[in-house]
């Protein structure tokens, strides 16, 4: 379904304009990771580009995929996972189930993401690292062409953090397209073959990784870099 | 699978209470007073055991009971009404009216005696000395049959009770032995039929304070409901249990219950 | 008030005794409410949960329509049900009336409503926790309406509960399609409205503290089940 394609994305809610004719190019490849000040549109931009929510004008091209096709061949992991008030097995089971997949992947998936002990437990008692390898178990179970993650690590510690990097590699390694927000500049610095850096509703920036972080050309990301407040 | 067991046994509860009122059994549209006193309770093993015919009782107001049994949802109705049992008759839906038993209406009031009745053994006089007084008066207000005697014996009374109503004139439009609680927890006098008046247990300090009148004659009558307005009772059955109350057998029965050593149905069928 | 007291000691007399009209009464009373609750919560949870996820012109009115119904007077359900089963009536021909087949038919009309309306509720307020993460796995409505009945299944127990406590209290439907008749169709309601007009206060009341008794009895079952389901977190 790739490249995908954004041309004049307008987003608004009633008077607010929160992406204001934005542009994007993703090529077929790599881990984009999404960088940019609180409110810059990220998440939003995230469940656009996924099919969650309308836009109010602008285009998204997937290849020329219909909206519902590509939604079902992309998964997204929330910042705050939304697990079934059932068991760790049974939250993957129902992703199986719902989706055709072989029941018989559970036990591969779980043993993935390090969670194989963990199985019979109710999934809303898990921790916040577990629960949020349990959100990124069941997005893998869909076998995705896409994965968008929305700062899947924001506030776990640095160990969980590091185990859900491996698991994203992974899964990059064996093809899968990786979207990720973060504001975790080592994490983007780690993980990244490209960045996109929004700033009042566009693109300011959209650079490989290595020219990025070094070098940013636009002044917001500078700053933001820097540790300033951006605006 | 948790749901689909809970279907099947829905369905079998369904089925089950389906069946229950088939075989041999008849309705019987009564009144509340007969009902009360356990009349029932003690006629009908006699006559189960005799013809195996189950008689179930449904005990509402007469005015309730002969719309029910017009709904052809009764095989029997046994009241006390006389005029609007005939008028049952006359309009196909009962077969033949037999008089069945007696007793006699009492009116109940506070041992204290506010309209100062007691004693009196004329109905109306004694209706009209509580309106004058103004003394509270609970009437069942009910279309039933003890309400349409009172309202009989008002009318020949000459007072228009109705117009008091929500003054002195209290009507509960309930049935008799809720119009008695509601009558003693008011202080109001109340007439009510003496078999239910008898078995009634809140009595507190009511004492019987006008009876004796021959126009307090409460008469109950029964009829089977006719087949041909309502094909669907089972008029067989309801033609035995009819004839076997008015039987010499049944007569004596009706006889010989009592409650508190009182006799509280006097037989008055006529001889075959 | 002495008949408070006469009637504790003829509640424990009574229960002690072991009399078997009250426990052909109690069993019935229980037959009847629990299959209503049944039946109303088969019909009850899927409108529920359509409601709930459902995005309709006139959901408002429906909803109104829905949490009116909630109120309906059981003596009107009661009027109803008599006037169809009557053997005068549209549905005579099934032989229903004074059964208690029939009285089951009448509760569940009485709280269907309610199942449906609470249950709504419950469904739209996990539904918004659960909508987003939902339509990222492109589940069907299907899937959707199945995953939230059952995720709220410990809630909705309370929802059944709240049914089966109206069903079992109430006296006015069941005493009309019913007919109060000893041995069929008498219920601990209509056994206790009965003894209340035979002036009997002390055994009514005493029918009365059974009822709760047994009103307490199911809701701590329930209740026991929510707290084991809450240590999961699942409710």
């Amino acid at each position: 379904m790739l490249p995908l394609t954004v041309r004049d994305l307008v987003l608004r809610f009633g008077e607010t304009t929160v992406l204001d004719g934005l542009a994007l190019d993703l090529g077929a490849i790599g881990c984009t990771m999404v960088m940019g000040p609180n409110g810059s549109g990220k998440s939003l931009l995230l469940k656009l580009l996924h099919g969650l929510i309308e836009p109010s004008a602008g285009r998204i091209d997937w290849g020329g995929h219909a909206p519902r096709e590509v939604t079902r061949r992309q998964a997204l992991v929330f910042q705050k996972p939304v697990l079934l008030r059932r068991s760790v097995a049974a939250n993957l089971d129902f992703v199986l189930k719902a989706r055709g997949k072989d029941a018989g992947r559970r036990a591969a998936l779980l043993d993935h993401v390090g969670l194989a002990h963990k199985a019979a437990q109710p999934a809303r008692l898990l921790s916040g690292g577990e629960a949020q390898r349990l959100a990124l178990a069941r997005a893998l179970a869909t076998d995705p062409e896409v994965l968008f993650l929305d700062e899947p690590t924001a506030s776990l510690d640095p160990a969980s953090v590091l185990a859900i990097e491996r698991i994203v590699s992974d899964a990059r390694a064996r093809g899968v397209r990786i979207v990720f927000v973060t504001h975790d500049m080592g994490q983007a610095r780690r993980m990244a073959d490209d960045v996109v850096f929004l700033h009042r509703g566009r693109v300011a920036e959209h650079s490989p990784a290595p020219d990025f972080f070094p070098r940013p050309r636009c002044a917001a990301a500078r700053d933001y870099l820097g540790g300033k407040i951006v605006v | 699978m948790l749901a689909r067991t809970l279907g099947t046994t829905a369905m079998a509860v369904l089925l089950a209470g389906g069946a229950l009122a088939q075989d041999q059994s008849i309705i019987v549209q009564s009144t509340t007073s007969t009902a009360n006193s356990g009349l029932y309770d003690y006629l009908l093993p006699i006559f189960e055991d005799e013809t195996g015919i189950k008689v179930n009782v449904v005990a509402v107001g007469t005015g309730q009971a002969i719309t029910n049994a017009e709904n052809c949802d009764g095989d029997v109705l046994l009241v006390h009404a006389k005029a609007a049992e005939e008028k049952f008759v006359e309009s196909g839906f009962g077969t033949e009216r037999t008089d069945l038993m007696y007793n006699d209406f009492v009116i109940v009031g506070p041992a204290d005696d506010p309209a100062g009745v007691a004693g009196m053994q004329d109905a109306q006089p004694a209706l009209s000395q509580i309106a004058e007084q103004g003394a509270l008066f609970a009437s069942r207000g009910d279309d039933s049959g003890t309400h349409k005697k009172e309202m009989a014996l008002w009318e020949d009374a000459g007072v228009d009770p109705t117009a008091a109503s929500g003054d002195w004139y209290r009507e509960t439009g309930s049935g008799m032995g809720a119009t008695l609680n509601a009558g003693i927890g008011m202080g109001a006098y109340v007439m009510t039929d003496r078999a239910t008046w008898i078995s009634f247990d809140n009595k507190q300090d009511y004492e019987i304070q006008v009876e004796g009148d021959e126009d307090l004659f409460n008469q109950y009558g029964v009829i089977p409901v006719s087949p041909e307005k309502c094909p669907s009772v089972n008029a067989e059955a309801a033609q035995s249990f009819a004839d076997w109350l008015v039987s010499e057998e049944g007569q004596s029965a009706i006889a010989g219950f009592e409650v508190a050593g009182q006799q509280l149905f006097f037989p008055n069928a006529p001889e075959n | 008030m002495h008949d408070i007291g006469d009637a504790l000691g003829l509640a424990v007399a009574l229960v002690l005794s072991g009399d078997a009209d009250l426990l052909e009464i109690v069993l019935l009373s229980l037959r009847v409410s629990l299959s209503a609750t049944v039946i109303a919560c088969l019909v009850g949870l899927p409108i529920g949960a359509l409601v709930a996820i459902g995005r309709f012109r006139g959901r408002d009115v429906v909803l109104i329509v829905m949490n009116a119904l909630m109120g309906l007077p059981p003596v009107v359900v009661g009027l109803l049900v008599y006037l169809h089963l009557s053997r005068s009536g549209p549905l005579g021909f099934l032989g229903l009336l004074y059964t208690p087949t029939a009285m089951i038919v009448a509760q569940t009309i009485l709280i269907a409503p309610i199942v449906a309306a609470l249950s709504r509720q419950v469904l739209e307020d996990l539904h918004t926790e659960y909508a987003e993460q939902f339509r990222s796995l492109c589940l069907t409505r299907l899937q959707t309406i199945r995953a939230l009945l059952w995720d709220a299944r410990y809630s909705l127990l309370t929802v059944g509960l709240a049914g089966f406590g109206r069903a079992v209290a109430e006296v006015g439907a069941v005493i009309i399609v019913g007919g109060n008749i000893d041995h069929l169709t008498r219920v601990m309601t209509t056994a206790i409205a009965l003894e209340t007009s035979k002036g009997d206060l002390a055994l009514a009341l005493a029918l009365g503290i059974v009822l709760l008794v047994i009103a307490l009895g199911v809701n701590a079952a329930v209740q026991s089940v929510r707290i084991t389901a809450a240590r999961h977190a699942y409710v």
